[in-house]
């Protein structure tokens, strides 16, 4: 009997591997596929940028790592568990795993820092007792424990992104995706931030970053996974941004 | 769920209030103007139908008996039970032949009375019969006129008619209004929560993708309608409180002529009904708007 297009259930990874990638396709009801056979293997505590121009499936990925969108073909596994069979109330707790840092920041404007900081912990129901004391703890590292009452609005860019990785890193996750986290910053708000990164994945975080940006690519010489037109065209250890032409 | 979850929830519920300040002013500004209207409207309604009630029950049918059950206080007796018994009774009194006689003196003789040393109205003992509902009065009519022993049915059709075409008049177009009020309202509100939350949609996004649940995100919003609808419902309330008497007063004084017909419900009896309504209506759109409008934002 043919099993067709049944879903795989979850699997046994090898140790070392935390993400899982095989032969996805994404295809959006305009036509064309976002993605198309897309395999990739991304290892625990690695530090992988995505590159590529517009249009090339970045952003897919990362919806589709977030369990936002699911795979039109092929299974994405995260720690084991294939994201195409999570149930829609199985999604909230998923994505605790997974801490994530936009290009926009997208803070709550209304909420001050330690509100917005606060708030990844209230969700995995800690003791308001632990986050009095994790808050002020985690604002220290990413710099901003003096600026706990300010709103996002009276910070500058680079001060919001940080603030956005504190959000993100609070809950401990073990994987953390940025899309565009330099996007909006300039060169030496987005060099301090690669910066915090850098120290984050060196306590054994895997970091997952989207980016444009040439210089910190090339600069920071980790493994470099060129996407184009949906397909993945280079992936290298220590590589470099490529051209497109 | 952790106590401090369930504090957080309502904390958070009332802190949003403030945080969108003119979203729930706005809100509240439109529930207790929907509400006061009909409120107002309410009230206007009840009384009105009370008024006609009270004329209703003010229309009393006469029975006069036979001349020999006249002297039969047991045959009376039956007879009254026998009214008595009847669905459409609201209440009967017997007037005596010599109670009869001196209401008359009282109300038509006055001293001229004293020439009569008998009673001239012995043959006018009778019962004065009050309906539930005067459009029963006919069938009533019909049935007290087949009861061995009735003489005569003394009865008045044109009030009776006049007094249940209003009554029904009233009823259908306060069924109307009150429809159409209560559509408007729903409406508006509703439109107002939707779009007080919709501007948040980003709020709502960004707490998805950190992975609150979908109860977590929209419990405080919940809360947030919830107390933004009671309030909405009970200025309304406290102002038609307040206005209630002093609106009563300046009319019975303005329309004293129509001082016995203009019988008015006092504010607790209008109450009675008007506080639930209004506290479940606003409670209610307050929730399910919320509810409802945070539901569509929570795919992502």
């Amino acid at each position: 009997m043919a099993l067709g297009n049944k879903k795989k259930k979850n699997r046994i990874m090898a140790d070392d591997e935390l993400i899982i990638l095989e032969n996805v396709t994404k295809t959006y009801q305009s036509g064309s596929p976002a993605l198309n056979g897309v395999s990739l293997k991304i290892k625990k505590g690695e530090f992988v940028f995505i590159v590529g121009d517009s249009g090339s499936g970045k952003s897919t990925l990362i919806k589709l790592l977030l369990r936002e969108l699911i795979p039109t073909e092929g299974e994405i596994y995260v720690n084991g568990v294939n994201l195409s069979r999570l149930r829609r109330r199985q999604v909230p707790k998923y994505r605790r795993n997974l801490g994530v840092v936009f290009q926009d920041f997208r803070l709550i404007k209304n909420w001050n820092v330690y509100e917005n900081v606060a708030f990844a912990q209230r969700i995995v129901q800690t003791p308001n007792r632990l986050i009095k004391r994790n808050v002020p703890a985690i604002l220290s590292i990413v710099g901003l424990a003096s600026k706990y009452k300010a709103k996002p609005m009276q910070l500058s860019g680079g001060e919001q992104q940080r603030v956005a990785m504190a959000r993100a890193l609070i809950n401990k996750p073990p994987i953390l995706l940025c899309d565009e986290p330099t996007g909006n910053l300039d060169p030496r708000n987005s060099w301090e931030i690669m910066k915090l990164l850098e120290q984050i994945n060196k306590r054994g975080t895997t970091i997952i970053v989207v980016t444009h940006n040439r210089e910190i690519v090339n600069e920071m010489q980790k493994r470099v996974v060129t996407m184009k037109k949906g397909v993945i065209v280079n992936d290298e250890e220590k590589g470099g941004y490529i051209d497109e032409d | 769920m952790r106590i401090s979850s369930f504090f957080y929830t309502i904390k958070q519920g009332v802190k949003n209030i403030f945080r969108n300040a003119i979203f729930s002013l706005a809100s509240i500004a439109t529930i207790a103007s929907c509400l006061l209207l009909f409120g107002l409207f309410y009230a206007i309604i009840v009384n009105f139908q009370n008024i006609v009630k009270t004329a209703e029950e003010g229309v009393a049918v006469t029975v006069f008996f036979d001349e020999e059950v006249c002297q039969d206080d047991v045959r009376m007796k039956e007879i009254g039970d026998l009214i008595a018994g009847r669905p459409e009774v609201s209440k009967i009194e017997f007037v005596s032949a010599d109670q009869a006689w001196e209401e008359f003196k009282v109300e038509y003789l006055g001293e001229y009375a004293e020439g009569f040393t008998e009673n001239p109205l012995a043959g006018s003992a009778n019962y004065q019969i009050y309906l539930n509902n005067i459009s029963q009065q006919a069938d009533l009519v019909a049935y007290l006129e087949s009861i061995q022993g009735v003489r005569q049915v003394n009865r008045s059709e044109i009030t009776a008619k006049a007094l249940s075409g209003v009554n029904n008049l009233v009823s259908y177009i306060s069924v109307g209004i009150i429809f159409i009020l209560l559509a408007v309202s729903i409406f508006l509100i509703s439109n107002t929560v939707t779009i007080g939350i919709s501007i948040r949609k980003e709020e709502i996004g960004i707490m998805k993708y950190i992975g609150a649940t979908d109860y977590f995100v929209r419990a405080p919003f919940v809360v947030e309608g919830l107390i933004i609808g009671l309030i909405g419902a009970a200025i309304p309330l406290g102002i038609i409180y307040f206005i209630y008497d002093r609106a009563l007063a300046l009319i019975v004084e303005r329309f004293n002529v129509l001082g016995d017909i203009l019988k008015f419900l006092p504010v607790q009896t209008i109450f009675h009904t008007l506080v639930p309504i209004s506290l479940g209506i606003g409670a209610g759109i307050g929730f399910l708007g919320s509810f409802v409008t945070v539901r569509r934002h929570l795919k992502v």
